[in-house]
């Protein structure tokens, strides 16, 4: 606001530009639109995170404490006892892996609450976005990011105490698995976020899912060693979905599509239906968000 | 031509308490619209209404010729909104910030970066548009909060309350702004609960009171409808009860005084309205004199907002912004409209 804004160029940066507007308010442009804001909106995370690194340090920190105590926990488990040849770090490493990116995707939510309460939100909801789900997308992309970090660390950690290297096409497969069941848990995190009254009912909701998810999951024991309430759980949790394929991928370096991962307590289950699943957990919570999104806080 | 706003018949509730009854205004293209009201009148739930952010329960909205509740995405590209509190990131810096709100608004990527540096420099942010935002001063926030409502040149710009918590300097220096823009050719609408602001910036007003609009027009239509003129008469820096009313009744019969009012917050001063455009000062002074009283102060002026306010609804705004105060949870009322 220097005394120079009364000169006559200013005028023209001031006046409002009808032509601006009525080119990006048809709808050829959704697809160039979303993206755009979408890449913005992934930019800031990735700055936060550039000048906050603590919870990239955290969430490297976090899943090899698992690896380390929770291994030794059942380092004197008897030989055999969680399948053939096979030690307890390296039963353990997929459910770490999933259990990461799980809890990652489940705080997603987080951030754009605070936003809310800040009002910073209020910045994105009052301009034209292509959609709401672009939020979305920047977040999941974030947290995937975060997650092939994590994935890979853990991956890293467990060759050394005994887990084996995967191949390039098994590090594909698991990389697909883990986009499915983060770009699941993130979308549910975010309608939360848009729907619970505040920061600390959105805590309380990833309090009491977090841990009872990982329990109740083949992340810690097989399905043959619960009993049969738990195992029934456990077949609902879409995580054993996502911890299962992995698990596999390690024991066997042979798999392909139609290769039996498990059985759960109603049919058997190949990579194929594995994919299906995940996809189908991933299409519903995307709709089932929609009307999040798209409502006013009154 | 269509106004640039147009809003009719507003309602709005949250929960049980209704913020807005009953509210209709017109913003012609512009011009610089003020809605002046006390804290908790329903100001900032009109413009929430207009912005999108919130549904109204009954009425209707246009922006230009768009109708903002059923064509919200085509309306909030031609609203910029400059809410009252700034939201920024503040890891961000400005620059960040402002290139983050342009790919928002869709501007095409390579018109951002000039775009932003004519902002910066409409607005004197050249020294700070590279520093983190959180290091920003009240003012400067402000001022990167207007350059963000302004990169896609909107037609009309909303301001909630612009100047709460600026120094003075700050708050020259935005009214100088806002009348560029205008004349630049952008319809402005503000709230206030500031009479001199309103007085100074805005074109036309609205004076609203517990949801409703109680006067509309330009600042010197609602002053003559008033009508009178103010008089300020200190006998003594503290005048006495006793001479203080001894003056009131001498002055009451007078032929131009209309009404007079002792007022004991300031000194037992007395206010009177008289007939407008008369001077009366002299006469007031020399009937003074013939009770031997002396004269302190004495002031004749034409009828300020606040008494057209005062007229609508028998209390000044300076009470009703105290009752509200009082009556108010603002943390209650956030969590609602977060709901």
């Amino acid at each position: 606001m220097s005394s120079s804004f009364r000169s006559k160029s200013i005028d023209s940066i001031l006046a409002p530009n009808p032509d601006l507007y009525e080119q990006s308010a048809s709808d050829s442009n959704f697809l160039k639109d979303f993206g755009q804001e979408t890449l913005a909106l992934t930019k800031r995370l990735f700055i936060q995170l550039q000048r906050r690194p603590s919870t990239l340090v955290a969430g490297i920190i976090q899943p090899f404490m698992w690896l380390v105590l929770f291994g030794a926990l059942f380092s004197k488990a008897p030989q055999g006892l969680f399948g053939n040849d096979l030690n307890y770090a390296t039963f353990l490493a997929p459910g770490v892996i999933v259990f990461t990116a799980f809890s990652g995707a489940l705080n997603a939510g987080l951030p754009i609450m605070f936003d809310r309460e800040f009002g910073f939100l209020n910045r994105l909801l009052v301009a034209p976005l292509a959609s709401r789900y672009s939020i979305v997308a920047a977040s999941t992309i974030y947290i995937i990011t975060l997650s092939f970090i994590q994935t890979a660390v853990i991956i890293g950690a467990s060759a050394f105490v005994g887990a084996g290297f995967p191949s390039v096409m098994s590090l594909l497969a698991i990389a697909m698995i883990v986009f499915l069941i983060v770009l699941g848990v993130t979308a549910i995190s975010m309608g939360l976020a848009f729907a619970l009254p505040g920061h600390i009912e959105l805590i309380a909701v990833i309090f009491v899912t977090n841990l009872p998810l990982l329990f109740a999951s083949t992340a810690l024991a097989p399905l043959e060693f619960m009993s049969k309430w738990l195992q029934v759980i456990a077949s609902l949790n879409p995580l054993t979905y996502a911890i299962e394929p992995i698990r596999y991928i390690y024991m066997n370096s042979n798999w392909s599509m139609d290769s039996i991962v498990m059985h759960n307590p109603w049919f058997a289950i190949n990579f194929m239906t594995i994919a299906v699943i995940l996809l189908g957990f991933d299409a519903l919570i995307l709709l089932a968000i929609q009307p999040l999104l798209k409502r006013r806080f009154t | 031509m269509a106004a640039a706003v147009l809003i009719e018949n507003l309602q709005k509730s949250y929960g049980n308490v209704r913020a807005v009854k009953d509210i209709s205004f017109a913003v012609q293209s512009q011009e610089i619209f003020g809605l002046l009201g006390p804290n908790g009148s329903g100001k900032t739930t009109t413009l929430r209404c207009l912005c999108t952010l919130s549904k109204p329960d009954l009425g209707k909205i246009s922006v230009g010729n768009v109708n903002a509740i059923a064509n919200p995405k085509v309306a909030r590209q031609r609203l910029g909104y400059i809410a009252q509190e700034v939201a920024i990131d503040k890891v961000l810096t400005g620059r960040e910030l402002l290139r983050l709100q342009a790919a928002l608004y869709h501007i095409p990527r390579k018109l951002i970066d000039p775009r932003i540096d004519q902002l910066v420099q409409a607005l004197g942010l050249e020294d700070y548009a590279n520093l983190k935002t959180g290091t920003y001063s009240g003012g400067i926030r402000k001022r990167l909060d207007l350059a963000a409502g302004l990169l896609h040149q909107p037609e009309v710009l909303v301001l909630d309350e612009p100047t709460v918590g600026l120094d003075i300097e700050s708050r020259q220096l935005l009214w100088d702004f806002l009348r560029q823009l205008k004349s630049a050719g952008t319809s402005i609408l503000l709230t206030s609960h500031y009479l001199e602001e309103v007085d100074a910036l805005a074109d036309r007003l609205a004076i609203i009171d517990q949801g409703r609009v109680i006067a509309e027009g330009t600042p010197s239509e609602l002053k003559d409808q008033v009508g009178g003129d103010r008089v300020t008469l200190k006998i003594r820096e503290f005048t006495p009860d006793q001479e203080a009313e001894q003056a009131k009744d001498m002055l009451s019969s007078l032929p131009f005084v209309d009404s007079v009012l002792v007022n004991n917050a300031q000194g037992n001063s007395l206010n009177l309205i008289v007939k407008s455009n008369t001077r009366v000062l002299t006469q007031i002074e020399q009937s003074l004199t013939s009770l031997n009283l002396p004269t302190f102060s004495l002031a004749q002026s034409r009828p300020s907002l606040d008494d057209v306010y005062l007229a609508a609804t028998g209390k000044t705004l300076m009470d009703a912004e105290i009752a509200a105060s009082s009556s108010r949870d603002m943390k209650k009322e956030k969590k609602q409209q977060m709901k």
